[in-house]
């Protein structure tokens, strides 16, 4: 008797819905796939194409040469294969972005959450919010990476001093703005009934935080996330093409588009290369947030 | 209003404080000290006479004070002495770049009209080509237009400055020829000649910046004509038999700058601090370029006074915006 041409969709976990959702976002599956390509060059690339370890006295031989067999997109003014340095590179570009938008979002996140839960630190801690907000970010981030690089690069070494110092500068210094979507979701999150009702039995705030608000900020958080990368890698970018990043010899792709510029004009595909490489990772991070917003807002997932 | 005037004004006061702390104290807490550059052939005495001819030898709130005393107090009074001839400061210690030896802020003096100059520029054109493309994809959404001009401001959110800057001299100055690579900044316009070479020079770095403004200020005109063409008052003026053109170009265009107008003020700080980066790619002599020649040579108060500048523009720029969202929108004051 029941009509059945409508068809019920089936029962479909969370993930898979915002999967089905994400899906439909042409430039989020664009952004997902050239990701996916650019993560697996720096990650298994060194694997099918090891460093050759040449002697100075040939790499002199093999320096500013055009794509070839050997050397597909060149050498550099030393003879460094630029394929090679563009893998290790992307390598450290990525890492960059990724953990300084860790501390960003574990810093935001936790501000945010204190913010909207405790109403006696909301007032203090917003304005902080406020003040890091009217910071002159990129001066003072030159300024940190110029007073502190040699201190930090002498206790631990060069590579990982400098590693260490941009993703922490990075961090504490791009928070602010998933500081202030968490707090807004606390605050509407904390007056729902499953909260009062984990109160009324007794809960503790550190168990309601963790165990009932905290899942459910996830979704902003993740784009947020999403999106602190994209912002963290261009800032990293920025600080070694003014050539207060890297070490030319622990390169990202902004320092190589930082060496590549005195060479633009004989050999500019050594600048287009890193930024090409940069570029696509911003733009793809950024259509992949744009479709994870989509994805997991439930009033769009579905329609 | 005016009450709503004076809370911002009294609010922007602690925050320039805290940052221009947080500036001290990073400064001064650097391990790259000054005092401690001072060689170890220098006796003992003779270099706890120099830290102290120095001042550094005073508690850090003390050094504070008169730093910020230097900031606030003696360098307007200069500035006064100068525009009116009067004789405020006396013969007070102004503050000294460690590169030139002349006073930070006659150096600040003179770049600021360069980076004027180029950012004005580019941030004009930025909100010219925006606004425009703003309102055309809006009112045909979803169209050819519109999507282009999504992907276009997509582009333009993620490549950054330096590249598309890049792309431009290859491209422009290396391949065509048509721009010079490098600003000349000791060019003066006298004649027509002149003048042209002035164009072609600014082109780049007015476009690059530019750009990058348009793909954002676009999409905020964008939004904010969408949210504005679906309310009642648009179907009352369609209603009333007005023609498309006023009713967009009037009606919802003046209720949808509202918030693009505060979104261009907040902006302003930001393509300052973009400047310093096509400064330094297209050599434009500004204070950006400044900050950065400043870095290199660890001429600390030059960089003190300049990052400072940058978070006065900030905080002054935010000022505006906030002042200028009440006045336009009357729900915005809460008095």
């Amino acid at each position: 008797m029941t009509d059945n041409s409508i068809a019920i969709p089936p029962a479909q976990s969370q993930l898979g819905a915002v999967w089905n959702q994400f899906r439909v976002h042409r430039g989020a599956v664009f952004g997902l796939i050239v990701l996916g390509i650019l993560v697996t060059f720096v990650v298994f690339g060194p694997f099918l194409w090891p460093e050759e370890k040449l002697k100075v006295s040939e790499a002199m031989k093999v320096k500013n040469q055009g794509p070839s067999l050997m050397f597909p997109l060149g050498t550099d003014q030393l003879g460094r294969d630029m394929l090679t340095r563009m893998m290790a590179a992307g390598k450290v570009s990525l890492a960059v972005g990724f953990v300084a938008m860790i501390i960003a979002i574990f810093v935001g996140t936790t501000v945010g959450v204190m913010a909207g839960y405790f109403k006696r630190l909301d007032g203090p801690l917003m304005r902080l919010t406020d003040l890091f907000l009217s910071l002159p970010l990129i001066p003072l981030l030159l300024v940190m990476v110029m007073l502190f690089r040699d201190k930090i690069a002498s206790i631990m070494g060069p590579e990982l001093g400098a590693f260490t110092l941009i993703v922490f500068a990075i961090g504490i210094t791009s928070w602010m703005q998933a500081a202030r979507i968490v707090r807004g979701e606390v605050l509407a999150l904390k007056e729902r009934e499953y909260v009062l009702a984990a109160r009324s039995i007794g809960a503790p705030s550190r168990r309601i935080i963790l165990r009932h608000i905290l899942p459910n900020v996830v979704s902003p958080v993740m784009v947020a996330a999403t999106l602190g990368v994209a912002e963290a890698i261009i800032t990293e970018s920025v600080l070694s093409f003014l050539g207060l990043g890297f070490p030319p010899d622990f390169p990202t792709w902004g320092r190589l588009l930082f060496d590549g510029l005195q060479y633009m004009q004989l050999y500019p595909e050594r600048v287009i290369w890193p930024g090409l490489a940069i570029s696509l990772t911003v733009l793809s991070v950024n259509y992949i947030g744009d479709g994870l917003r989509d994805a997991l807002d439930p009033r769009i997932r579905g329609r | 209003m005016l009450t709503f005037t004076l809370r911002r004004l009294l609010l922007a006061i602690p925050t320039l404080l805290f940052i221009s702390l947080i500036i001290f104290l990073l400064v001064d807490l650097a391990p790259g000290s000054p005092m401690s550059e001072i060689p170890l052939t220098v006796p003992p005495e003779v270099r706890q006479k120099m830290i102290a001819a120095l001042g550094a030898d005073q508690p850090v709130f003390v050094r504070y004070i008169l730093w910020l005393r230097q900031f606030f107090w003696v360098e307007p009074a200069y500035l006064l002495d100068g525009w009116f001839g009067t004789d405020l400061a006396g013969d007070q210690q102004r503050i000294l770049s460690w590169q030139s030896r002349s006073p930070v802020f006659t150096v600040i003096g003179q770049r600021i009209p360069q980076t004027l100059t180029v950012i004005g520029t580019a941030y004009l054109v930025g909100i010219l080509i925006a606004v425009p493309i703003g309102i055309y994809s809006a009112y045909r959404q979803y169209s050819l237009f519109d999507q282009l001009g999504t992907f276009v401001a997509m582009i333009g959110f993620s490549v950054p400055t330096f590249f598309t800057g890049t792309l431009f001299i290859i491209i422009f100055a290396v391949w065509l020829g048509w721009f010079p690579t490098k600003y000349d900044t000791t060019l003066e316009v006298t004649d027509w000649a002149s003048f042209i070479r002035q164009m072609q020079q600014m082109a780049m770095p007015v476009m690059v910046l530019g750009l990058a403004n348009a793909a954002a200020i676009s999409r905020y005109m964008r939004s904010s004509m969408l949210e504005n063409m679906g309310q009642d008052y648009v179907r009352t003026a369609r209603a009333k038999g007005m023609t498309e053109r006023t009713v967009v170009l009037k009606h919802v265009l003046r209720n949808s700058m509202i918030p693009v107008v505060t979104v261009i003020a907040l902006g302003i700080p930001s393509i300052f601090g973009g400047a310093i980066i096509t400064e330094n790619l297209f050599g434009v002599n500004g204070i950006g370029a400044a900050l950065i020649g400043a870095i290199h040579a660890s001429d600390l108060p030059m960089v003190q006074t300049l990052a400072f500048i940058f978070a006065v523009l900030i905080v002054g720029f935010n000022l505006i915006a906030d002042i200028l969202y009440g006045f336009l929108d009357p729900r915005i004051r809460y008095d």
